[in-house]
């Protein structure tokens, strides 16, 4: 999943250098991801997962590191599943 | 109801305000006409908001540009409005047909039908709000001094949202001094109003509240990005209790955009890193309606401290 993320972070999340640099615990924040990256990146990992993030879930936190990126859409799928 | 002349007394507030001639319908909620009187008192909280800005507010002499109702089509779609704002968007078409097609517009407006279909997108779209027209301004002028920018407009805006609440209305004035800088520089301007804007609005003896806000972004994307605004403290306004007293009206916002117009327009601070900016926009008619609403139609009857504030 972790290598999915990635993809979708380099392809959409406009940061200013490269995703591979970034470990799994990286703030993304702090490497240049925006609102309107973050947003991209959430409608992204959307599609790609065919999840959808409830409102709740909309926020800063859980975008701000690859591995919290995962979590979350770890805990969607497991609700959804539910 | 009133027993001499047989009429209903208005009960709302925008029925209250045309009665009174304060406003002046045009058959359009949102798109009102304003009397002397409602000009005149909006001339009085602008040169308030002026005196506070000189007297300590502003951390420099702001430079002054005033711009027309309607902006740069570029460079509005450059700015990323249609990204968070769609919905409220307001774009200028005119007819570019030949004779032909004018002969196809009369006929359908004699039919009644939809005529519009021949228009096209002109180059310039209504300003959403004063500052858009600003930063790509700034940002053909280089790089800023060390001491950063500060500058003062005031434009009518346009928002598709028509209402019956005459504070939300279509087209509006808003007055803002707009900080651009470090961002050290552009956080203290805006604490700096917080304060000091806060002092000039208990003078005008209306009930306000200031707390932590967000931009009405569109659809689900736009949750996302009203709880990163949350999140981070990108916005206050200071709310009056005018149509609603559950549901106060944002009369004053206060607004950090870190680097999102530096980046959007290549704006660069003194020492060659992109400028941050901050806002302080003074809703000009809701805070007109808010003093009406609590001080009654007739501003000479006013309580005297709020008359010396504004009118000295």
């Amino acid at each position: 999943m972790k290598s999915t993320i990635r993809d979708i972070l380099a392809k959409h999340g406009r940061l200013p250098a490269p995703v591979e640099g970034l470990s799994d615990d990286a703030d993304l924040h702090a490497a240049g991801l925006t609102s309107f990256g973050s947003v991209e990146v959430m409608m992204a990992l959307e599609e790609a997962f065919g999840i959808e993030f409830p409102d709740r879930m909309l926020n800063r936190r859980n975008f701000s590191s690859i591995s919290a990126i995962e979590q979350a859409v770890m805990t969607v799928q497991a609700e959804e599943a539910a | 109801m009133c027993v001499i002349c047989d009429e209903v007394e208005p009960t709302t507030l925008l029925e209250q305000l045309i009665s009174h001639g304060i406003l002046i319908d045009t058959g359009i909620d949102g798109i009102y006409g304003r009397s002397g009187v409602f000009e005149d008192v909006i001339a009085r909280f602008e040169d308030l908001v002026t005196r506070t800005g000189a007297t300590g507010a502003n951390p420099m002499s702001p430079e002054v540009m005033r711009f027309p109702p309607a902006m740069n089509r570029f460079h509005f779609e450059r700015s990323g409005y249609m990204k968070s704002f769609p919905q409220l968007a307001g774009t200028i078409h005119s007819f570019m047909g030949d004779d032909r097609g004018h002969f196809d517009l009369l006929e359908k407006l004699s039919n009644n039908e939809d005529w519009t279909g021949q228009q096209k997108t002109t180059g310039v779209v209504l300003t959403p709000a004063a500052c858009y027209t600003l930063y790509p301004i700034v940002a053909k002028r280089g790089p800023l001094k060390a001491e950063g920018a500060l500058f003062d407009l005031q434009s009518y805006c346009f928002r598709h949202e028509p209402s019956k609440d005459p504070a939300r209305m279509q087209m509006f004035r808003m007055r803002e001094f707009v900080r651009f800088g470090k961002p050290k520089q552009v956080q203290e301007f805006r604490a700096g109003w917080l304060e000091n804007g806060e002092t000039m609005m208990k003078k005008l003896g209306v009930p306000i509240h200031v707390d932590l806000a967000n931009d009405p972004f569109f659809g689900r994307s736009g949750r996302m990005l009203k709880n990163n605004q949350r999140d981070q403290g990108l916005k206050f306004e200071m709310l009056i209790p005018i149509e609603s007293e559950e549901k106060p009206t944002a009369c004053l916002s206060f607004n950090y955009h870190q680097d999102h117009f530096g980046t959007t327009w290549g704006l660069i601070d003194a020492d060659g890193e992109t400028a941050h900016t901050a806002c302080v926009g003074f809703g000009l008619e809701r805070v007109a309606l808010a003093l009406f609403k609590h001080h009654g139609f007739d501003v000479e009857a006013w309580p005297k401290a709020v008359r010396k504030a504004l009118w000295q």
